[in-house]
């Protein structure tokens, strides 16, 4: 084997810069991660005080008397990144969003953080970040303060996203899982189980006649117009509100119901799911009820609010399809049970690990 | 709506059904629904909760989850902790423990394990992975068996030396008549599985129902399927009969699915098998031919001989059979729960020690 | 044992040298194998286990089946109560 000596071999052994992958030099210190950072991020959010690129946002708070501050965060993973109906950025700007919001928090400013692994295609970061930036502004939830960071391949899977968030909770406002008192009632703003059937049939090979999309939306407009309505006729009738993300409905039912030593009735019939989200759950062993939603919220009010809350619900484009879908008993403390259709009443077994499709 | 399936679950329907088997019950029965399916709609829609109280019924062992043996469980692990393999598996067996961990447990660990939806996505993967080797746990019943039948000779006809079965297929007839057999034996009529039977046909079952003395009727999976198939056992009861009523008449044919069940006979052949929780039972499991052994896993890969012991304070064969209850075992709720079960009954969440655990709690 | 949904058949194609279908269920469709039904037409319903379809479905059986649970309502409500005697509508009373 004779070794060939070709003039373009020959070359001073820079290190070769390739313009479609994010690279780790994007995570810091380089000229690759301030243009990152300069012509992605902040152009994406527009906000003038992460222009500033401080080490912090430094921000106005004017809090009337008896207002609180409302603060969480949550991290984001999806596979895949980009599904029907969205992708993680608006799971991660909405997800936080709402989390303030079942607090009763007016949300005002959030931080994305997003870790990076190495390779991922440079249009793919781009249209995260734009979903990203997107999803705020259709919230006009401002994104004042941001990281990135990129690891070695494998070390992640394509890109993790954390968000934090702040809001404002009016005064008077008091929502805890630990409020429920037997007899009230448990709202759902709509369809159970859009967001997990969409992603698990992307991964199943399922397709929709219509497509099947994420229900993901930032649902603080709609906690205002909950607010508002049970705030009139008994001052405290909303109780809690909590959105069923992972875990489904099934799930938030039962830490409720544990927070406030009381059980939960639903009932099977009223349980609103879309067809071809049932036909999907068929198809694959799955109750809807454990499935996750990231654009819907469970309400627990007292009775006699229960029906003003439904029509204000129903009234707002996220709560079209609200139901009644059950109430809090006093039995079976910490527990969740089902009436179903035939009458009898079976307690709900949370599943003990992630949801399979099942031939069983 | 879903045809063929909603108006299966008319609450009204259901009721006349109910009071119609209410009205016909003079006496105590033990019905015995083999499958697991069934077991699963009938708690699911509470069908037990409305049956006169004379009617007692048993789950049965027809769940690949409750009766696939620990030995094998720790073969399909040995196979998933070998770099080279990318380990398939219905995502029903991902949770179920061997003798100390499970396939989910493997994964965490960083072995290759991914659930699929049909057999033949496992062909697929291996096409795709031609310097993998693919392996697919084909458990499951007659129900199962054409579609790995299918896989195999696809994996065949494509040329792949990849791709390989780890077999714990079993039979319904054999389990049946073993049940039926044994001494302390109270079933006295079956509900027959309506998928198995849709593709073998009522030959076996109306042989066992003449042998053994026994109603049997193949039953859909909707709540009125169900009762209206309860309701054709407690007549046969009452009235002292003991034959094949097909309540499933539009998927159950008397002959079956020839094409499935000619498949199935071309790539497996009867074997002698181990059921957790009731032994060995002889005739009762396929494996593959000889002449598939390149897509037999077993054959392929040198595994070695692994002996797993189920508990010696496990009573799960009494309560398949209907013999014993659970909170009657010595072990219930304390040394066997959910999180760690030690038998069959408490391994599938509608095993019959499950759903006592969930009731008690 | 053996989860099987029917659904119907919507299209029929061949993919690796097999029969191979789209089925509807309510609006998610769902790729089905449909060499152990030969005969399959577009519009059958079939029932699919682990994306194997196992049979046809038969509609004038399932007619049939209706038919004779119809019978059994019908008889009920000619006498006006349910087989407890029992005036009919009564029936959430019982658990």
């Amino acid at each position: 084997m004779s070794l060939q000596v070709k003039p373009e071999n020959f070359g001073c052994p820079l290190p070769a810069a390739d313009e479609d992958t994010v690279q780790l030099a994007h995570g810091g210190g380089s000229r690759l991660a301030a243009e990152l950072i300069e012509q992605t991020m902040v152009p994406a959010f527009g906000d003038p005080v992460l222009s500033r690129l401080e080490d912090q946002a430094v921000l106005e708070a004017q809090l009337d008397p008896g207002e609180r501050l409302a603060f969480t965060t949550d991290s984001f993973v999806v596979d895949p990144l980009f599904f029907p109906g969205g992708s993680i950025g608006e799971l991660a700007i909405n997800g936080t969003i709402n989390d303030l919001a079942m607090g009763g928090a007016r949300p005002l400013y959030l931080s994305v953080a997003l870790i990076i692994e190495e390779g991922l295609p440079l249009a793919t970061l781009h249209r995260v970040v734009a979903a990203l930036g997107a999803a705020a502004q259709a919230a006009g939830v401002r994104v004042v303060t941001g990281d990135t960071k990129v690891v070695g391949r494998g070390s992640c899977d394509k890109i993790f996203i954390n968000t934090s968030g702040i809001g404002v909770v009016p005064a008077g406002v008091t929502l805890s899982a630990a409020n429920l008192q037997p007899g009230d009632r448990i709202i759902i703003s709509g369809t159970m189980a859009d967001h997990g059937m969409a992603i698990m049939s992307c991964r199943q090979g399922l397709s929709f006649a219509q497509p099947l999309t994420s229900d993901t939306a930032a649902l603080h407009q709609l906690t205002e117009v909950i607010l508002t309505v049970a705030a009139k006729p008994a001052g405290q009738a909303l109780r809690a509100m909590r959105d069923p993300t992972r875990g489904g409905v099934a799930a938030v039912l039962t830490e409720l119901a544990r927070a406030s030593r009381v059980g939960v009735m639903i009932s099977e019939e009223t349980l609103p799911v879309a067809g071809p989200v049932k036909g999907a759950c068929e198809i694959l062993g799955i109750d809807p009820l454990f499935v996750a939603n990231e654009g819907k919220l469970l309400a627990v009010v007292a009775p006699e609010a229960a029906e003003e809350v439904l029509r204000a619900m129903r009234n707002h484009p996220l709560g079209r399809q609200a139901a009644i879908i059950g109430e809090v008993t006093a039995a079976n403390s910490g527990l969740v049970a089902l009436r179903t259709a035939l009458g009898p009443e079976r307690v709900i077994d949370l599943p003990s690990g992630e949801l399979l499709p099942r031939i069983c | 709506m879903l045809k063929h399936l909603d108006e299966y679950r008319d609450p009204a329907l259901a009721r006349q059904l109910l009071a119609e088997i209410a009205a016909v019950t003079t006496r105590p029965w033990v019905i015995m629904e083999i499958c697991g399916g069934h077991t699963h709609a009938i708690i699911r829609h509470g069908l037990d909760l409305l049956l006169p109280p004379q009617l007692e019924l048993v789950h049965g062992p027809g769940c690949p989850v409750c009766v696939t043996p620990v030995a094998l469980i720790d073969k399909a692990l040995a196979l998933a902790r070998r770099p080279e393999v990318i380990f398939t598996s219905f995502g029903d067996m991902l949770r179920v423990p061997g003798s100390c961990e499970s396939l989910a447990q493997i994964r965490a660990q960083g072995g290759d394990v991914r659930p699929v939806y049909s057999p033949l996505e496992a062909v697929n993967l291996a096409a795709r992975n031609p310097v993998r080797q693919v392996v697919f746990f084909a458990v499951g019943f007659e129900t199962t068996a054409p579609g790995n039948a299918m896989a195999v000779q696809q994996a065949a006809r494509l040329g792949l030396d990849n791709f390989s079965l780890l077999v714990s297929h079993v039979l319904v007839p054999p389990a049946v008549g073993a049940l039926l057999a044994s001494p302390g034996n109270r079933i006295q009529a079956f509900l027959a599985p309506g998928h198995v039977c849709t593709v073998e046909g009522l030959q076996d079952y109306e042989a066992m129902a003449a042998r053994h003395r026994v109603p049997m009727v193949p039953a859909g999976f909707e709540p009125v399927d169900i009762l209206a198939a309860i309701l054709l056992l407690v007549r046969q009861l009452e009235a002292g009969r003991a034959r094949v009523e097909n309540e499933y008449r539009r998927s159950v044919r008397p002959q079956g699915n020839p094409a499935a069940r000619q498949a199935v006979a071309q790539v497996f052949q009867v074997c002698d098998r181990t059921w957790r929780g009731l032994g060995e039972i002889p005739a009762s499991g396929l494996r593959l031919r000889p002449e598939f052994a390149a897509f037999d896993a077993e054959c392929k890969f040198a595994l070695g001989e692994i002996r797993a012991e189920e508990s010696p304070l496990c009573i799960s064969g009494a309560i398949l059979r209907g013999e014993r209850k659970p909170p009657g075992c010595p072990a219930f709720g304390k040394e066997c729960t959910p999180a760690h079960p030690l038998g069959a009954t408490m391994v599938s969440s509608e095993g019959a020690c499950a759903a006592y655990m969930l009731a008690k709690r | 044992m053996c989860l099987a949904v029917p659904g119907k058949v919507v299209e029929i194609f061949e993919e690796n040298g097999l029969k191979m279908g789209h089925v509807d269920y309510a609006g998610a469709i769902s790729r089905a194998c449909l060499e152990y039904v030969p005969e399959i037409k577009i519009g059958d319903y079939t029932v699919v286990h682990a994306g194997f379809a196992l049979s046809i479905l038969d509609e004038e059986e399932a007619a049939k089946s209706f038919e004779t649970w119809r019978e059994l309502q019908a008889a009920a409500a000619r006498e006006g109560v349910d087989l407890f005697g029992r005036p009919l509508g009564d029936f959430e009373d019982r658990d």
